[in-house]
């Protein structure tokens, strides 16, 4: 079980440029929970029990309209909707033989950033890894958000600026080793970051959430892609136990 | 404002279940190819999508967005590490916008 103790500690490893970046998110987060008048408590209280940029950030706008709490429950799905992709993607990343138990405590992690750690470990995903990263990562949310309504304009805009970066730069991290292998992966990231701004940026879709572009573009372009070049050769990441370093791995 | 623990509650179980039921149900290996080739995609577009164009919208202007994410692409195709690539990132783009102003 050494091994577990191992991919606790990478998970860790990982989880740092993601507490960073959650740190000055949920900073930000943090200043407009008290813009709102939500007391220090209840904003890390939120933070710590969604661990949610988008969600949280619209759920401040339905409390401070005093909307009903079905209006919640539904922004919440709808905005986050997309983790049951990414839930989907892990639960074949995991072993088929992984105790309900550790099923019911990763789900609490499946944020965006830490799907895309878990999903570039070689092989297999070890529960513990999700916990190394969420044990550094959802403090460092929660304290950011404590830290933000607490102390509100203190640390300065151009460090809170620089720091959500991280996350963006993370993401890169994670995609771009695996396309340079792969020219197929290279262009439907190419097709999906420009189909990406076409939604962002074209009027006509300006109706549709954040959150609802990017089921809506996952489904479809991935969808697309499985029907398009069916690949069988087990999920993301997993490429990396064939062709050795798979640029996730080389620092564990 | 109504209750704030009843709306954070509401938030935190619905967004649980979101998370937790695909993890618990889907216990099996999916053997279908399509659907393996779905799952398999899925990290790769959903990160794009989320990456692009949103990191020029999150700095003080686009052109440190752009150069963020110029050097992050250079930086991890040349194999650097997730936490050099980010950090790099965050650098580059404080860096510049001292600059830009």
């Amino acid at each position: 079980m050494a091994d577990h103790k191992k991919n606790f500690f990478s998970g860790m490893h990982d989880g740092i440029p993601i507490a960073l970046g959650y740190f000055a998110v949920s900073f930000t987060l943090g200043i407009a929970c008290r813009n709102i008048g939500l007391s220090a408590f209840d904003s890390t209280l939120m933070s710590f029990t969604n661990l949610t940029s988008a969600g949280e950030f619209a759920a401040l706008g339905i409390m401070a309209a005093g909307s009903s709490y079905w209006e919640m429950a539904l922004s919440q799905l709808v905005i986050n909707l997309r983790y049951m992709l990414m839930s989907c993607s892990l639960s074949q990343k995991m072993a088929p033989e992984t105790p309900m138990y550790h099923r019911l405590l990763v789900g609490y992690g499946v944020t965006d950033e830490i799907f895309g750690i878990s999903v570039n470990v070689p092989g297999r995903l070890d529960p513990f890894y999700v916990y190394g990263a969420v044990s550094i990562a959802s403090p460092a949310w929660a304290l950011g958000t404590l830290f933000g309504v607490v102390l509100g304009n203190v640390l300065p805009a151009r460090i809170v600026v620089a720091l959500s970066v991280a996350l963006y730069g993370m993401f890169i991290a994670i995609i771009v080793p695996p396309a340079r292998k792969d020219r197929l992966l290279g262009m439907l990231i190419l097709v999906s970051m420009a189909l990406s701004w076409l939604f962002a940026r074209m009027p006509l879709f300006s109706g549709i959430s954040g959150g609802m572009k990017i089921i809506i573009l996952t489904v479809l372009i991935s969808g697309a892609a499985a029907f398009l070049f069916p690949v069988d050769r087990g999920l993301a990441g997993e490429t990396g136990n064939r062709d050795g370093n798979d640029g996730g791995e080389d620092h564990a | 404002m109504r209750d704030t623990l009843i709306y954070i509650a509401v938030m935190a179980v619905v967004t649980y279940l979101i998370r937790v039921l695909p993890l618990t149900l889907i216990r099996r290996e999916v053997h279908n190819v399509t659907i393996r080739s779905f799952l398999y995609y899925i990290p790769y577009v959903t990160l794009s999508v989320m990456t692009f164009p949103a990191i020029l919208d999150s700095t003080g202007s686009q052109i440190s967005g752009f150069a963020g994410l110029a050097a992050a692409v250079l930086l991890a195709w040349f194999g650097a590490s997730l936490f050099s690539v980010a950090v790099a990132a965050c650098v580059l783009v404080f860096v510049m916008e001292l600059f830009i102003g």
